[in-house]
């Protein structure tokens, strides 16, 4: 403890400075992780309001409150925005503040890059969501942007998609350096890669994803541009192009784009579970493997998005099989969360629900993955609600579930209050509910054959359509309960301790709540306690 | 009476879906042996995904159960076990084998496409279909039916609403027929569930699939693949029907062939190409263009006021009929009839003040020619 006392007399030294500045030029972790975050909820609901719009047109059949060159507009950015602007930047500021307390460091490697790389992100969001109000509309292709909709047939607004998807990926890289930076040459000394705490490991895997996977989006975007403004025909036919070779290099980025969102939310689900079973994680070293496993999968199963294209055989083949060995290490990882609680001693405050329904739901979105990776079966699937089903099961209850728990878990320490519990625990059940209202129909809906991205349905739909609008609704006002709690807690509240939680485990718990400004000025004493094993 | 109409519909605003209620669960098993073997996939690898949710849920409901601090339960210290792991590896991927031989197999025979007994050749257009029967000189294009005032809620919708097409593709039963997939534009993706035939339509690519339906009847299906604003307006229907019927339905596709020339020949008073004119532009332009010619700024331009439904004539034709490159225009000279160009041009050159005069269907007939 003597060196918390001394980072806290450090504080008084030079603390934060006063006012809007401290925001613009900060170089610290954790100023910079909470503008992540609040920009990550800023954008959660910004592209909530689209999903609520899109709902709303779907409530009733035929076409009531909006065009359908509109909804066109709304799928694609909600899609967008959710990807890029809520869940990427959330995991981003998740891993600003913890991984330096996690791995007893005194800020990030690169603090000047680290404040770049956020700036840049309400550029591109302005940027991105001005397109909307441009003559011809915003982008209306879809988030997966399939050329030639989005090149010959793209509205004029495409050039700016492009420059934002530009400066997102280079913000996504550059924190992704900083993240391995810090991660292989800041850590307390005597603390091992493989006594990490999970978290900081599934951010290790999940920055090498982005650094290998960014750049292939970014090419992909500037042969767009080349074919929209100069001329090019990589992906128009006419020209002697290829329209399969973008959907082909989109999906090489794609599909790990997919893990990069999820492999952090293992990470944090394997932090909470143990703490509130009281017990340490089960099959830490397996867990180690399976994610390092899943990382490596991940660029060898692209295709399956494209079983419909016209691929040979052995192309389905190929991806067909790679794709259900996916489900190996994803089990491996459920099973050893769920043989950490067997035998443990649990209680169920906010985060550990969070957690747990994560558990569950994500595995119901991996068991919907394996049914759309049988690439027969996957031709019914295939650009329907179903498909729509399994990644917002992933996604929502499995991303935005463990963003949310991560939030209630650690808000303690950020703060230094803890949250309301009770109302934590309504926000909880009304997600939860909300959540699988909204998109337990949508199997239904895909398999009874309503395709993807259309304004409009035949009347055989109209009942779960509805059902699925009520929860969606349910879902996006709940979330209303967390902005409350949220700003309660940053106001006022009960004093946390520094270990706030009785299970507690890992470094960022030997720090005072809230921690002091640079997290450890002096290298922390590692003992079995602190580390990721224990 | 047309408010009341109106409250009436508004009335039937929540009731409406629910009376027809349709609450469909699960997958059609469909009207083909590959749709059924494709159903019979679908039920096994979902009971396999229901049955290892209920043993890994089991344990955790039971571990949240029974191991909670509030009963008093004390947390044992176990952490790692070598023999587990590789166990919960061994059994899934055995388990996946199991389930990969009877997805291969279907794979496989779904990619035998020899001995077709007739070809179709599929082009996807934003936003329908064109159908042509490679031996037997049958062309056609397949377009949404249904009114629009349907789909603007002014009038109750049709049991098919958004499902029907003015000319289905036909079929005969009992005989394997070829699909030659491509696209016109963008991609599309012509999809029937009871079939289980879905492929993309790219362009510059062509895609083969198959089909054999044992009994007649109808099949409906959609556009799969979003391709731009009436990606939910462009249905597939399939009619199947028995050897005799199809003969029949081949002859009379001579016959509307045949009265589509004589019409071609005839004299065509301007007032008949105005009217004409007026329900193929519904047809064919207004998705585009707009009921008033006005377009959609900066994304599809307006007909109304244009130099070029004012002025020369030539290059208005030649838009039509060639369509433009790099652009949304399609080419029409395909699409539509002399006599149908004729009148859609004309409508074009008189419609919503604009004063370019009308076109002859000999004028058409004379450029096609070029």
């Amino acid at each position: 403890m003597g060196s918390v006392e001394h980072a806290v007399s450090e504080t008084e030294q030079h603390g934060p400075a006063k006012g809007i500045t401290r925001w613009l030029y900060t170089t610290n972790h954790k100023d910079i992780g909470t503008l992540y975050l609040l920009f990550s909820l800023l954008m959660f609901f910004v592209g909530g309001c689209m999903a609520l719009t899109i709902r709303a047109e779907l409530f009733q059949p035929g076409l009531q409150l909006i065009v359908p060159e509109f909804f066109n507009q709304m799928t694609t950015m909600h899609g967008l925005i959710m990807v890029f602007g809520a869940v990427m930047p959330a995991f981003v500021g998740l891993a600003n503040w913890m991984i330096p307390m996690m791995v007893g460091a005194p800020d990030m490697a690169l603090p000047r890059m680290n404040n770049w790389s956020f700036w840049i992100l309400p550029f591109a969001f302005s940027m991105m969501l001005s397109t909307l109000f441009m003559a011809g509309g915003g982008p209306n292709f879809g988030w997966t942007f399939y050329a030639p909709l989005s090149t010959t047939y793209a509205p004029p607004s495409v050039t700016f998609f492009i420059f934002a998807v530009h400066m997102m990926g280079i913000s996504s890289i550059m924190g992704a350096i900083n993240v391995i930076a810090t991660i292989l040459n800041m850590r307390a000394p005597g603390m091992k890669l493989m006594d990490m705490p999970l978290f900081v490991w599934t951010w290790l895997i999940t920055a090498f994803l982005l650094i290998a996977v960014m750049p292939v989006l970014a090419g992909v975007v500037t042969m767009m541009l080349m074919d929209i403004h100069f001329d090019t025909s990589f992906f128009n036919a006419a020209g002697g192009g290829d329209p399969v070779l973008f959907q082909h290099v989109f999906w090489f980025f794609g599909h790990p784009e997919v893990y990069i969102m999820i492999l952090p939310a293992f990470g944090v689900v394997s932090e909470i579970i143990p703490t509130f079973a009281r017990k340490r994680l089960f099959g830490y070293v397996s867990m180690v493997y399976a994610t390092s496993s899943i990382a490596i999968l991940s660029f060898i199963v692209w295709a399956h998005h494209m079983f419909t294209v016209g691929m040979p055989l052995a192309g389905e083949l190929f991806f067909m099989f790679t794709t259900m060995l996916i489900a190996v290490p994803t089990g491996v990882k459920v099973f050893n969360w769920i043989a950490t609680m067997f035998r443990g001693s649990m209680t169920f405050e906010t985060p550990m629900l969070f957690a747990l329904a994560f558990v569950v739901l994500f595995t119901i979105g991996g068991f919907s993955g394996l049914m759309l990776a049988i690439a027969p079966a996957d031709f019914q699937y295939h650009d329907t609600y179903f498909v729509v089903a399994h990644f917002h099961y992933v996604l929502v209850p499995g991303s935005i579930f463990s963003i949310m728990a991560a939030a209630y878990y650690w808000l303690p320490k950020w703060t230094g209050h803890m949250y309301n519990e009770t109302m934590g625990k309504l926000h909880f059940w009304l997600s939860f509910i909300g959540v699988n209202v909204t998109f337990f129909p949508m199997h239904f809906l895909g398999l009874a054959g309503m395709p993807r991205r259309i304004p409009d349905y035949a009347l055989q739909f109209s009942d779960f359509n509805m059902v699925a609008t009520f929860g969606a609704f349910l879902f996006g006002f709940s979330q209303l309960i967390f902005v409350y709690n949220l700003v309660c807690c940053i106001r006022s509240g009960e004093k946390a301790t520094a270990r706030v939680w009785e299970g507690s485990h890992g470094l960022e718990w030997t720090l005072p709540s809230p921690p002091p400004y640079h997290s450890f000025t002096e290298p922390p004493e590692l003992d079995k306690n602190n580390t990721g094993q224990s | 009476m047309r408010c009341n109409r109106r409250a009436l519909l508004y009335a039937g605003f929540f009731y409406a879906p629910l009376a027809s209620a349709d609450w469909q669960l699960n997958l059609i098993e469909g009207a083909t042996e590959i749709s059924r073997s494709v159903y019979s996939l679908h039920m096994v690898i979902f009971y396999i995904c229901v049955a290892i949710a209920v043993v890994v849920f089991g344990v955790m409901f039971w571990s949240i159960f029974w191991h909670r601090k509030s009963r008093g339960a004390k947390a044992a210290h176990f952490h790692e076990s070598t023999w587990i792991e590789i166990l919960w590896t061994i059994i899934p991927v055995a388990i996946l084998v199991s389930m990969a031989v009877p997805a291969s197999t279907t794979l496989i025979q779904m990619y035998d496409k020899n001995n077709a007994e007739l070809d179709i050749q599929i082009t996807g257009y934003q936003w329908k279909w064109r159908y042509q029967y490679l031996d037997q000189d049958i062309d056609f294009f397949s377009n949404l039916t249904t009114p629009a005032d349907q789909i603007s809620n002014e009038a109750i919708k049709g049991d098919n609403y958004l499902l029907e097409v003015d000319r289905p593709m036909v079929i005969p039963a009992g005989k394997k027929v070829r699909f030659l997939i491509t696209s016109n534009d963008v991609i599309h993706s012509w999809w029937v569930p009871a079939l289980a035939v879905k492929k993309d339509a790219v362009p510059g690519f062509i895609n083969e699939a198959w089909t054999l339906v044992d009994q007649p009847g109808i099949y409906r299906g959609q556009c799969a693949e979003l391709c731009g604003k009436d990606h939910g307006f462009m249905p597939i229907v399939v009619e199947v029907k028995s050897a005799e019927d199809y003969q029949l339905w081949l002859q009379q596709q001579g016959a509307l062939k045949l009265a589509q020339q004589q019409s071609a020949e005839r004299d065509w008073s301007v007032e008949e190409l105005m009217s004409r004119g007026e329900e193929v532009y519904k047809q064919s332009c207004l998705a585009c263009h707009q009921a008033e010619g006005q377009g959609i700024p900066n994304v599809f331009p307006a007909l109304a006021g244009s130099p070029l439904m004012n002025e020369t004539v030539d290059e208005h034709i030649d838009v039509v009929l060639n369509g433009r490159s790099g652009t949304a225009m399609q080419a029409f000279a395909e699409q539509l009839s002399a006599s149908d160009l004729a009148a859609v041009i004309t409508y074009e050159r008189g419609a919503w003040g604009n004063q370019g005069g009308a076109v002859s269907v000999q004028q058409i007939k004379e450029m096609l020619k070029e």
